[in-house]
């Protein structure tokens, strides 16, 4: 039976299993919160006070203010939700996906498109 | 008794959506997906069902992390779909069928498979893009739905012998529904691809088209993988094959291929689209 003290290693990549939703409750709590375009606004307006409501952790925190995907991956974010925080910047899953693996947009679209060919 | 008719299985990227409400069909990026849809629209002129089981996995509209069932069933009247948070137009609500929603409830939990039940549900675009591609606007889509929702955000995940168990007693539950209504089966999900982490951006051509061609004749072929393996194999978001998997397990005997199209990339997912219809 699989253990949590033996994890599958898959290079690139997180499970977002129990480990991960118990550190990153919040960050997602949040994130979810993001559903609503009222929510959305009151975020831009005051993103301390919004946080500090959600009670992020400062590991968290900090990554909200880097705006790094990464980042949010490693505490505890999970995509689904963090893409909905990208949306209020107008970044798409392509602008995400180019971040995370250290490529422009532009060379990221490329290499989708090689695969494709 | 009702009749199953077949099933369609789709992807589902929200970025469709964009490209619907900017008619973006037919320029050059998106062409090869739109055009797939004819054959399948065609096919659904002629079956004429009256009812579409929808399997499809929530994307954090309807379902958060305090509450996250592995498998939910709809009983609503109605299906209505919202703002998502990304900028992409909320699509018209589907009628639902609370008749065949509660035989399925009760079906699927006498057959030992503990649900959620939902008098309220939002569907987000993993039900919405499918059913507009299938239906397009702006006529009212005219077939009643039940939503099946399987859970592919938080791990542990079902597993793909589950979900084809699933798949086989929606079946059941549906062939002895007393109602003479025509019934599809629609899974939407997949095909590769990963949207977090490093390897953002991952597609996996020869294992999709495998997977396709298995899903035909010999469906249980997937459920020698463990969900880490389709993980790996597929993606984080990959695993959604198993959508595709429950629908095929739906469907009663043998079944014949009527259309499939396969197009890499829709912004950072492999799709794939599969008519099969039960002889």
């Amino acid at each position: 039976m699989p253990s949590s003290k033996q994890k599958r290693e898959i290079p690139g990549t997180t499970l977002f299993d129990g480990e991960q939703a118990r550190k990153g409750y919040a960050l997602n709590k949040m994130c979810f919160s993001f559903n609503s375009a009222e929510n959305r606004a009151e975020f831009v307006r005051d993103e301390d006070a919004y946080c500090a409501k959600y009670g992020l952790n400062a590991e968290q925190r900090a990554a909200i203010a880097n705006r790094n995907v990464l980042q949010l991956l490693a505490a505890g974010g999970n995509v689904y939700y963090l893409a909905k925080f990208a949306g209020i910047f107008g970044l798409d899953m392509q602008d995400i996906g180019a971040q995370q693996s250290g490529m422009s947009k532009e060379a990221f679209k490329a290499k989708l498109n090689e695969t494709g060919r | 008794m009702a009749t199953i008719v077949g099933s369609i299985t789709t992807s589902h990227v929200p970025a469709i959506g964009g490209a619907i409400a900017k008619k973006r069909q037919q320029e050059p990026y998106w062409k090869p997906f739109f055009d797939g849809f004819s054959a399948a629209r065609e096919w659904l002129a002629k079956v004429k069902p009256d009812v579409a089981v929808v399997i499809y996995n929530d994307h954090g509209l309807n379902f958060f992390l305090d509450k996250m069932p592995t498998f939910a069933v709809g009983a609503a009247l109605e299906y209505r779909n919202a703002d998502e948070g990304w900028g992409i137009p909320a699509l018209p609500p589907h009628r639902g069928d609370l008749d065949l929603s509660w035989h399925l409830i009760e079906s699927l939990v006498a057959e030992e498979f503990d649900i959620t039940t939902c008098q309220e549900m939002l569907i987000d675009h993993a039900f919405a893009l499918p059913m507009e591609l299938l239906w397009p606007g702006p006529a009212p889509c005219p077939v009643r739905t039940v939503p099946v929702c399987i859970n592919t955000v938080q791990f542990p995940l079902p597993t793909a012998a589950r979900c084809f168990k699933l798949g086989l007693a929606i079946g059941r539950a549906i062939e002895s529904w007393d109602s003479d209504a025509r019934v599809v089966m629609v899974g939407t999900g997949g095909l590769s691809h990963q949207l977090d982490g490093q390897r953002a951006g991952f597609i996996n051509r020869e294992f999709d088209q495998l997977f396709m061609e298995k899903l035909i004749g010999d469906p249980l072929w997937v459920t020698r993988y463990s969900i880490p393996d389709l993980v790996e194999l597929t993606g984080t978001q990959g695993v959604e094959l198993l959508m595709w998997l429950t629908a095929r397990g739906a469907l009663p005997g043998d079944v014949n291929k009527v259309h499939s199209n396969y197009h890499v990339p829709i912004s950072n997912t492999a799709t794939g689209l599969m008519v099969l219809e039960s002889i």
